[in-house]
């Protein structure tokens, strides 16, 4: 995939409002275990940034997915791993649903002011008893007069707790657990409060990623519009699947850039480091390691850079974005860990940008679409389980 | 030996006193412990009423000889059935903080030191580490100069366990300040109510309720008295010392890496996902069974480097004993890799539930790499061992 000129400038501005803006404020935020979305996100929508992929017609510029992909992977420049990933469901994960397949009106009452800012979205799949198993989600949305009547709970949902609105997968009907479901667009703060029926049960809190809010929301009889509905009644399954690729890919790119900072602080560190006469960077283990680690990230991200040169080509890449996220996953452990062993006791300390990334990084390999999830994928589009007809 | 027989029922009784002592007396407030970054100073007189703080001590000093097969089952079934890394640590911080007074101080530090910290009435810590060296002790910078019959201690330790409290601290010092080596290194006892003593709680990713110090001595007085055995005999001492932390935290890793196991299994067994549990799904029993082998490739090691220990082999200058030394560098690493994969597989099998604050698996993920990088680095371990083998 070939970066141009503009890829650059894309990059660039986006670098220099994260040393303005973000990163200053990165530790209190991560101690605050939550960051300002609203702010945040009005900043990036003044500079264009929250909308690189969606069309011209709802604010957004219009441009190719690369453009998405660039901006994801200079999102690693954040200190951490919660901000990149709030600001990545809005940009990646509650939002192509909505542009790809929504009605005029939805788009002009959800994605314009998302794109420009005004509002922070949310995605709501996962569930308590439902994570992996997409299909097995158990809230309802039952038809009364012209509203949907929502009942159920979502668990995992990043930016929830300051959302005002998320994008839901429900069961709207009987029949198999693929053909029952859609997607709908739900309100749920009016002046940041929280609509009748709405609860937040809980804040999780996680391992890492302090910096973004997750919650546990419960919904009792939580009225919307009919016309929230995106697309098809009922091809809300497929939709998920579809606005997943998008999410896995998007998830492979941003921690590429990450991944590497994390390896060069470790060998500053380790040039730095003195011990038995030397230093921990003259230790043949130590160049070694580094190197592998360096490498995986190269393979990374050219398996991920392929992936979107094909995506932005019409190809359907879900076996290549699987591949991605899989290995992206791995590589947050693998390199996180490889890492933080070289930095000894400093490594183990709170304020350790690697060991922020350690903790950070672990959710990789669970969230949008567990390691294992990605195998099933994988194996699939193999053709590995197809009985041979005889 | 005789009197250090131990029979199956002696364990069973202290696995039994122990898992009791979790479930009633740890668990409702170690959540409460690990977010007030300390544990109750009542759980060492505790600790040590339920005798466990004087396992494996001469009896003089209120100590109760014990070999390292019953202390392993109580280190096991502690860290197994609830016990976090940081209450571990902390509560046996005296463990690695006593032994040095033990084999090599005078009566008089002995009667002053030991019995106090075995009634669990002083806390005991171990100070080598430094800002500017860990793995490279030999290259130590604290000093310790003689003065009129006291020492005048100047320099930093970091990382030290339980330094923030500690009643007695012994500290690696540079007592020849001409030998800038291994040589030059003393063991030396500073109460932690010196003058001149400043003490800062440092953050951590794990062992929270571990209260973990950063020490400044600013001509800090001892006595001469308190010296550890002979100037210049310090390097020596914490080599000796090492093998025994290192068998410690191998026995700690083990019941870590089980009670991954032991949760996720319980899990796996409960959830759903496509219409049945996940222990119906292949790939997640082969985890389950990933874990357990080297759970069991662990626990056996474990057992026979314990064994070779309460026979007699304590690293000694024999190539028998240089062997062992390598041997307990190696399971150190072996069980430490255990219970790094058990926690990863273990948090993997749980989900969203493994990254979230309350499961086992997830503490457990954030103690690994203390066990890793503490007591000897990994690659440390592997520099040792291949010394000793002659390699």
């Amino acid at each position: 995939m070939q970066f141009t000129h503009e890829h650059r400038e894309i990059q660039n501005t986006l670098k220099r409002f994260i040393d303005a803006e973000i990163n200053p404020h990165v530790d209190e935020w991560e101690a605050a275990e939550q960051f300002p979305a609203h702010e945040v996100f009005k900043k990036l929508g003044n500079l264009g940034l929250l909308g690189l992929t969606k069309p011209e017609a709802y604010g957004g510029a219009g441009l190719d997915y690369s453009y998405g992909m660039a901006m994801a992977e200079m999102l690693g420049h954040i200190d951490c791993g919660g901000v990149p990933m709030a600001i990545g469901v809005q940009t990646d994960m509650c939002t192509p649903a909505l542009a790809r397949f929504g009605s005029e009106e939805l788009k002009k009452e959800f994605l314009v002011p998302a794109i420009a800012g005004d509002t922070v979205g949310c995605i709501g799949v996962s569930e308590p008893g439902a994570g992996s198993d997409v299909s097995a989600i158990k809230t309802t949305a039952r038809k009364d007069g012209d509203d949907y009547v929502i009942t159920g709970q979502k668990m995992w949902i990043t930016n929830s707790l300051q959302a005002d609105w998320m994008c839901m997968l429900v069961n709207t009907g009987e029949g198999p657990a693929h053909k029952n479901k859609s997607l709908v667009m739900v309100p749920l703060r009016e002046n940041g409060k929280l609509r009748t029926g709405i609860e937040v049960a809980s804040k999780i809190r996680k391992i890492g990623m302090h910096s973004s809010d997750t919650g546990l929301l419960y919904f009792d009889d939580v009225r919307v519009p009919q016309r929230n509905l995106i697309g098809v009644e009922g091809a809300g399954f497929v939709y998920q699947m579809q606005q997943f690729q998008e999410e896995r890919l998007w998830c492979a790119a941003s921690c590429l850039h990450s991944l590497n900072n994390c390896i060069d602080w470790t060998v500053e560190w380790a040039q730095e480091r003195k011990m038995f006469g030397a230093t921990l960077a003259d230790q043949q283990w130590v160049q070694f390691r580094l190197a592998e680690m360096k490498t995986e990230v190269e393979a990374l991200r050219a398996l991920t850079y392929r992936a979107c040169e094909l995506y932005v080509g019409g190809q359907d890449v879900l076996e290549l974005a699987s591949m991605a996220k899989l290995k992206a996953g791995r590589l947050n452990r693998i390199v996180a860990d490889g890492c933080l062993q070289f930095w000894g006791g400093m490594g183990y300390t709170w304020e350790n940008k690697v060991a922020r990334l350690f903790r950070d990084g672990r959710l990789g390999s669970i969230g949008g679409g567990a390691d294992e999830v990605m195998m099933g994928i994988i194996a699939k589009t193999m053709g590995v389980a197809k009985r041979k007809t005889a | 030996m005789d009197d250090l027989a131990i029979g199956a029922e002696d364990i069973a009784a202290i696995e039994d006193g122990v898992r009791r002592f979790v479930q009633t007396e740890v668990k409702p407030h170690l959540e409460a412990w690990e977010e007030a970054g300390e544990i109750p100073r009542g759980l060492y007189r505790r600790a040590a009423d339920l005798g466990w703080l004087a396992m494996g001590y001469p009896e003089q000093f209120g100590g109760t000889p014990a070999p390292w097969s019953l202390r392993n089952a109580m280190t096991i079934t502690l860290a197994r059935t609830g016990g976090s890394g940081g209450l571990m640590a902390s509560l046996f911080s005296h463990n690695i903080g006593l032994p040095p007074v033990v084999r090599h101080g005078s009566l008089a530090l002995q009667q002053k030191v030991i019995p106090d910290v075995l009634a669990g009435r002083k806390i005991a810590a171990l100070a080598i580490t430094e800002p500017g060296g860990g793995t490279d002790v030999s290259a130590l910078k604290t000093t310790a100069r003689l003065e009129g019959g006291e020492y005048v201690v100047d320099g930093e330790k970091v990382f030290i366990t339980s330094g923030v409290r500690a009643d007695w601290l012994t500290v690696a010092v540079r007592t020849d300040l001409k030998n800038k080596g291994p040589m030059g290194i003393s063991m030396l006892m500073v109460p932690g109510d010196a003058v001149g003593l400043t003490r800062s709680p440092l953050k951590k990713m794990g062992w929270l309720c571990s209260d973990t110090a950063q020490i400044r001595f600013d001509g800090v007085r001892v006595p001469v008295g308190n010296l550890v055995g002979e100037e210049g005999s310090g390097f020596k001492m914490i080599l000796t010392n090492f093998n025994g932390e290192r068998l410690s935290m191998a026995a700690m890793a083990l019941g870590f890496s089980e009670c991954c196991y032991d949760e996720a299994l319980s899990w796996a067994q409960q959830r759903k996902t496509f219409g049945t549990a996940l222990v119906d799904h292949q790939v997640i029993r082969h985890k389950l069974m990933d874990m357990k082998m080297r759970i069991e490739s662990t626990r056996a090691w474990l057992n026979a480097v314990s064994a070779r220990a309460d026979a007699g082999d304590r690293g000694d200058k024999s190539a028998k004993g240089a062997e062992w030394v390598a041997q307990v560098c190696l399971l150190k690493n072996h069980a430490t890799q255990t219970m790094q994969f058990c926690a990863d597989q273990g948090v993997q099998i749980l989900g969203g539930m493994g990254f979230m604050r309350g499961t086992a698996c997830e503490r457990i993920y954030r103690e690994v790499k203390v066990m890793m990088i503490g007591g000897g680095a990994e690659e440390i371990m592997k520099e040792l061992a291949s010394r000793q083998l002659n390699v």
